[in-house]
């Protein structure tokens, strides 16, 4: 029980830090970049993020292994995954209006953005493909979304600062953006071989 | 008349590759972009897979652009990507299985694509199949011609060495440099330096450029 238990805590440390979905798998980097000016919004979303990974990697988990195993169609995962993650998002959206309007004001446009974003395709992709169990996929989902938390937030406070300083013209916005986040990935690579799953 | 659908057709094209530029210009689809460009024929394939991808869309799209219901399109052009992703997927771990190990996941990924997406929506489905496709043709030569350059760079540099495929499963590899290379352009943070200078370097030209046209 306890092994298992440790099993699972390096999972989560290896896919927030070491495998970092930013700085060293290169995704969802669209929403990275688009929302990390400001602190506020990079919380928001982070929130979001997470709790969208988790359950979507637990309703892929689902129909993956006890639908589309047996009947042997899992070539089709891009089609399915697709699938289950925007009617989730869809229904999320529609019960946070109607339970919780507040929360569906400050998070709402969040949500719209995520049926097209590549981490989240990415969580039930990698759970599909490393034959994680049930509760190994959750916990790769909370990692995952822990680590993309981690990154927005280093992100935000680093651009906000950045907007005061001097860059040179050619680098203003997006591209002295790329540069800073390489340099925080250069310090994620110390982070590299921790622990080796 | 001809002649000038034809020139319409070439406009389309390098819309795509230098005014619209997916990855320089309007910052889309980056994951890839770093992802596999460690190497050049990392780069090209994957650069491939989204060219045809696009342009196998577009013209899906635009084929089936009157019978498809406005309010239900987004489903159904998320359905149709993903359906000529798995093509793509299969495709290649069929034919490039080593590069297929590297890249797989990202090839996946292509479904997520805002761009793809964008054009289909944009572009597709309110035009007939001609300029859908020569569209589609620009965005995704667009698109290599950026994973190309990125992947070029990062391979010399990282590793003093180019990878340039030759054939379906032959390549060759050319040494440029046997002294130590500088390690860090074939890692992730390399990646992300390479796009923020290369980006800069696309905004200088486009400065002086204009610059020189304003003094004219």
């Amino acid at each position: 029980m306890s092994s298992e238990f440790t099993k699972l805590f390096e999972l989560i440390v290896s896919a927030s830090l070491i495998n970092n979905f930013v700085f060293t798998r290169f995704l969802g980097l669209c929403i990275f970049f688009g929302v990390s000016k400001k602190m506020e919004t990079a919380v928001g979303m982070s929130i979001t993020f997470t709790a969208v990974m988790m359950i979507s990697a637990a309703c892929s988990w689902v129909v993956y292994n006890l639908v589309m195993v047996p009947l042997e169609i899992t070539f089709l995962e891009i089609i399915v995954f697709i699938g289950i993650i925007a009617g989730l998002v869809q229904l999320s959206d529609t019960i946070m209006r109607k339970v919780s309007p507040g929360l569906y004001y400050k998070l709402g446009i969040y949500l719209a953005l995520i049926s097209t974003n590549c981490i989240i395709l990415a969580v039930p992709l990698i759970n599909a493909g490393e034959k994680y169990s049930f509760i190994q996929s959750l916990a790769f989902g909370l990692g995952s979304g822990l680590g993309f938390a981690l990154a927005l937030i280093i992100m935000a406070s680093i651009r906000e600062k950045l907007e005061l300083a001097e860059v040179p013209a050619p680098f203003k916005g997006l591209p002295m953006a790329f540069v800073v986040t390489g340099l925080i990935a250069l310090a994620f690579t110390g982070f590299s071989g921790l622990i080796t799953l | 008349m001809s002649s000038s659908s034809n020139t319409n057709l070439k406009e389309l094209v390098l819309n795509g590759i230098v005014k619209e530029n997916t990855i320089f210009k309007l910052a889309l689809s980056l994951c890839p972009s770093i992802a596999v460009t460690n190497s050049l024929k990392n780069g090209i394939y994957m650069g491939l897979a989204v060219l045809f991808v696009q342009v196998m869309v577009n013209l899906t799209i635009s084929l089936m652009r009157n019978i498809i219901h406005p309010k239900v399109r987004l489903p159904i052009f998320m359905l149709v990507i993903s359906g000529w992703v798995t093509v793509t997927q299969l495709l290649m771990a069929a034919f490039v299985p080593d590069v297929y190990a590297k890249v797989g996941l990202y090839i996946a990924l292509i479904v997520a694509f805002a761009s793809i997406l964008a054009r289909a929506e944009m572009f597709a489905s309110k035009n007939s199949f001609l300029p859908s496709m020569a569209d589609g043709l620009g965005m995704g030569i667009g698109f290599l011609f950026a994973l190309t350059t990125i992947s070029f760079f990062r391979e010399l540099l990282g590793k003093g060495s180019l990878t340039v495929p030759t054939g379906l499963a032959t390549q060759h590899v050319f040494t440029f440099i046997n002294t130590k290379p500088l390690l860090i352009m074939i890692l992730p943070a390399g990646g992300f330096l390479a796009v923020g200078i290369l980006m800069a370097l696309f905004n200088w030209i486009n400065a002086r450029q204009a610059a020189k046209a304003a003094s004219h």
